[in-house]
């Protein structure tokens, strides 16, 4: 019990390295606030284009999303990072992953709205064409609010999973909270830094989780 | 002879409405019993205390002359008290013969075989061996009423509960529904009905009760009911019905 | 274009990678198929509990439950590959992994199959019951099969993602697809083989992907057909022939 709390919840270690991991935590707010803004609004811009082109480019939207879903995000986020500075294109870790993880969510995202548009009764469309809306006008200002309230609560769901993601950037020398835990952890040879993560970790998604619980329990999904 | 479902004091309170207040009623072999009254004045709630799907605050529910409220393994009891509901209530992911058949497979262990023969054999009662293989999606409402009254009527129960039976059903599919019921009562099925069909009330019924707030305001033979009640709120609904 | 095809296409360096990332593969599958069934398993239970459950049960569900959607798996997984031997408990990377996905794949899973159960109408139970059905023949063969069409979608959407996850594997020490498809990169100098890897996914996965698509669509028109079929009944006339 006592090497446990050695090991995993030591004082001194803590007063060591909370600074590091401190500026980890900024670091993931700040990388998951740019994936989720950016996330969102590709997704949202590729579901709307979708519902209002022809064949040619909506397939290839469905190609876009399909591909995204498919390969795991991990794997993306290695691709931008290593493979891209061979074609000339040199990302950070922290680029990579912005850019990574919202391609990821965007995927996503579409899906879900243009899932959401569908689900619009065909009669709000023929009320507001038959009062002299046009297809555009309509398709922004009567469906897609109809649309968003409906997909409130996958979409939170899912931008809460892919945001958790932002703990690979690890895997690609983002200084987020876990990258900095572990170099924290080889450097004393002790396991709190982990520890001191996984706390800060829950402090971040807990409420977010608890807050798509209340979501789901709001606006309950009809089907 | 010892009538085969008893309701003693029953007492129902959800939070603090007392939605049944210290109700008794007997119900004898191969009677014919109907609950009438105003919606909110507790007749499905007395119904679904019959079958335990709701439990009594206080009060005894006995079937058989076995006290059954506070029975912990009710699936034997169940199986030979029946229960229609308004909303039909089908299996949507299996045929008409499979939602009569289920209860007959799992419940009363028959074979495959004898299940399907006896399943058959109350569709053909309520007239759909026609639709056997049909999906609850491709039958009409009064069609699906009567297999779920197929279904009830397989596992050969000593009485059978009607919730609002057709009070769900398009006007025109009704009377297929009531022939069945009809047919039950000739063949001497104990039946206590929640319903509004008067005139079927007025035909079938050996006994009405008239419900109001949680009491039994009045009961009696369905031609003195309807035509001479004695209590004002009897009156009160029944001329308001009229009035429709 | 050319600089493209030797960069990220390099047929020779393919050559000379694809029995590690074929056996990388293999890994992944192997893990996939250990996973989910525990995951969805583990999930299907906690799913039932939560729903006979009430008050303070419930909430004490919903939190373990939670808290495992809110944990990072890749900080779970560390902590039990390093962190259980030091309490004394022998833990391979298998079992680490085992533990981890069944702790964070069952708490989704247990979401997706409560949100069907629960989607599925209360007369179903009821109709059910009262015909003499135990408790969990009604949940097995009546409100089980019923919940899970409802949220097929989301199943299939989850194994997706399960399967995406074994890539977590690969830090601590399996030698699935994704470490695979690094350790090639880091011998030949070359990322042809991560863009195979990608491919590799892509091609696995893909047509579960596309399957969640259309059984999302498929629902949607199933229920926007239920809303006209309720929207117009009061104007059909059904012919019925009575017995």
């Amino acid at each position: 019990m006592d090497r446990l709390v050695q090991q995993f919840f030591n004082s001194a270690i803590w007063w060591r390295h909370w600074e590091e991991l401190a500026r980890g935590l900024g670091l993931t707010i700040g990388l998951a606030i740019a994936v989720v803004l950016t996330g969102l609004a590709l997704g949202i811009a590729l579901a709307l284009i979708r519902a209002a082109s022809g064949r040619p480019i909506q397939w290839a939207i469905i190609v876009f999303a399909d591909v995204f879903r498919a390969i795991p995000p991990l794997m993306i986020l290695v691709v931008i990072y290593f493979a891209l500075p061979f074609v000339g294109v040199r990302l950070s870790g922290l680029v990579s992953a912005w850019i990574g993880l919202s391609l990821v969510l965007s995927a996503f995202v579409e899906e879900i709205i243009y899932g959401g548009l569908q689900s619009v009764d065909d009669g709000q469309w023929d009320a507001a064409r038959s009062t002299g809306f046009g297809f555009g006008a309509t398709l922004l200002i009567f469906i897609f609010p109809q649309a968003l309230r409906m997909t409130a609560a996958p979409l939170t769901n899912r931008t809460i999973a892919i945001v958790k993601n932002t703990a690979l950037g690890s895997v690609i020398a983002v200084p987020e909270i876990l990258n900095v835990a572990m170099s924290a952890l080889s450097v004393s040879a002790n396991s709190t830094p982990l520890t001191m993560a996984a706390i800060l970790y829950l402090v971040l998604f807990a409420p977010l989780v608890i807050c798509s619980r209340w979501l789901e329990h709001r606006f309950p999904q009809r089907r | 002879m010892q009538s085969l479902l008893e309701l003693r004091d029953i007492t129902k309170t959800f939070g603090t409405q007392a939605t049944l207040c210290r109700i008794s009623l007997t119900i004898e072999p191969r009677e014919v019993v109907f609950l009438v009254g105003p919606s909110g004045s507790g007749k499905s709630t007395l119904l679904r205390c019959c079958n335990l799907l709701e439990r009594p605050t206080s009060g005894a529910v006995i079937f058989n002359g076995e006290d059954i409220t506070h029975k912990r393994h009710l699936d034997m009891t169940r199986q030979s008290i029946g229960m229609v509901f308004q909303s039909f209530n089908l299996y949507p992911h299996m045929t008409a013969l499979w939602n009569v058949m289920i209860g007959l497979r799992l419940v009363q262990r028959l074979s495959t075989k004898a299940a399907r023969e006896r399943a058959m054999h109350h569709l053909g009662r309520v007239g759909l061996t026609d639709r056997a293989s049909y999906y609850p999606s491709e039958l009409s409402g009064g069609q699906q009423q009567r297999v779920a009254i197929a279904r009830a009527l397989a596992l050969q129960p000593k009485l059978v509960l009607f919730d609002e039976p057709t009070s769900a059903l398009d006007p025109e599919l009704v009377g297929s529904v009531l022939d069945v019921m009809r047919d039950m009562r000739r063949e001497g099925m104990t039946m206590l009905i929640v319903s509004h069909e008067m005139q079927f009330a007025m035909e079938a019924a050996d006994r009405v009760l008239f419900l109001d707030a949680g009491r039994i305001v009045e009961q009696g033979a369905p031609a003195q009911i309807f035509s001479s009640p004695r209590e004002e709120r009897t009156k009160a609904f029944l001329s308001r019905l009229n009035r429709r | 274009m050319n600089e493209l095809a030797a960069n990220f296409f390099n047929v020779e360096v393919l050559r000379v990678s694809l029995s590690a990332l074929t056996s990388g593969l293999g890994q992944t599958l192997l893990l996939a198929l250990l996973v989910i069934p525990l995951g969805g398993a583990t999930g299907l239970i906690l799913a039932a509990a939560c729903v006979v459950s009430g008050g303070i049960t419930r909430y004490l569900l919903f939190a373990w439950i939670d808290f495992f959607r809110a944990f990072p798996p890749l900080v779970l997984l560390i902590y039990l590959f390093y962190g259980a031997p030091m309490l004394g408990y022998e833990m391979g990377a298998y079992s680490a992994i085992a533990w981890t996905f069944t702790l964070n794949t069952s708490s989704y899973f247990a979401e997706i199959f409560r949100a069907g159960i629960e989607s599925v109408p209360k007369g179903q139970w009821e109709a059910a019951r009262a015909s003499g059905m135990s408790w969990i023949k009604s949940f097995l063969v009546i409100v089980l099969p019923q919940g899970v069409r409802t949220v097929l979608p989301d199943i299939v959407s989850n194994v997706v993602t399960v399967t995406q996850l074994t890539s977590l594997a690969s830090v601590v020490g399996v030698h699935e697809l994704l470490h695979a498809a690094q350790a090639s990169q880091g011998t030949t100098y070359n990322v042809s083989p991560l863009i195979a890897a990608a491919l590799m996914y892509l091609v696995i996965l893909w047509p579960f992907v596309r399957l969640v698509s259309r059984l999302e669509a498929r629902l949607r028109n199933q229920s926007s057909a239920r809303a006209r079929h309720r929207q117009q009944r009061p104007r059909r006339q059904v012919q019925e022939t009575t017995a």
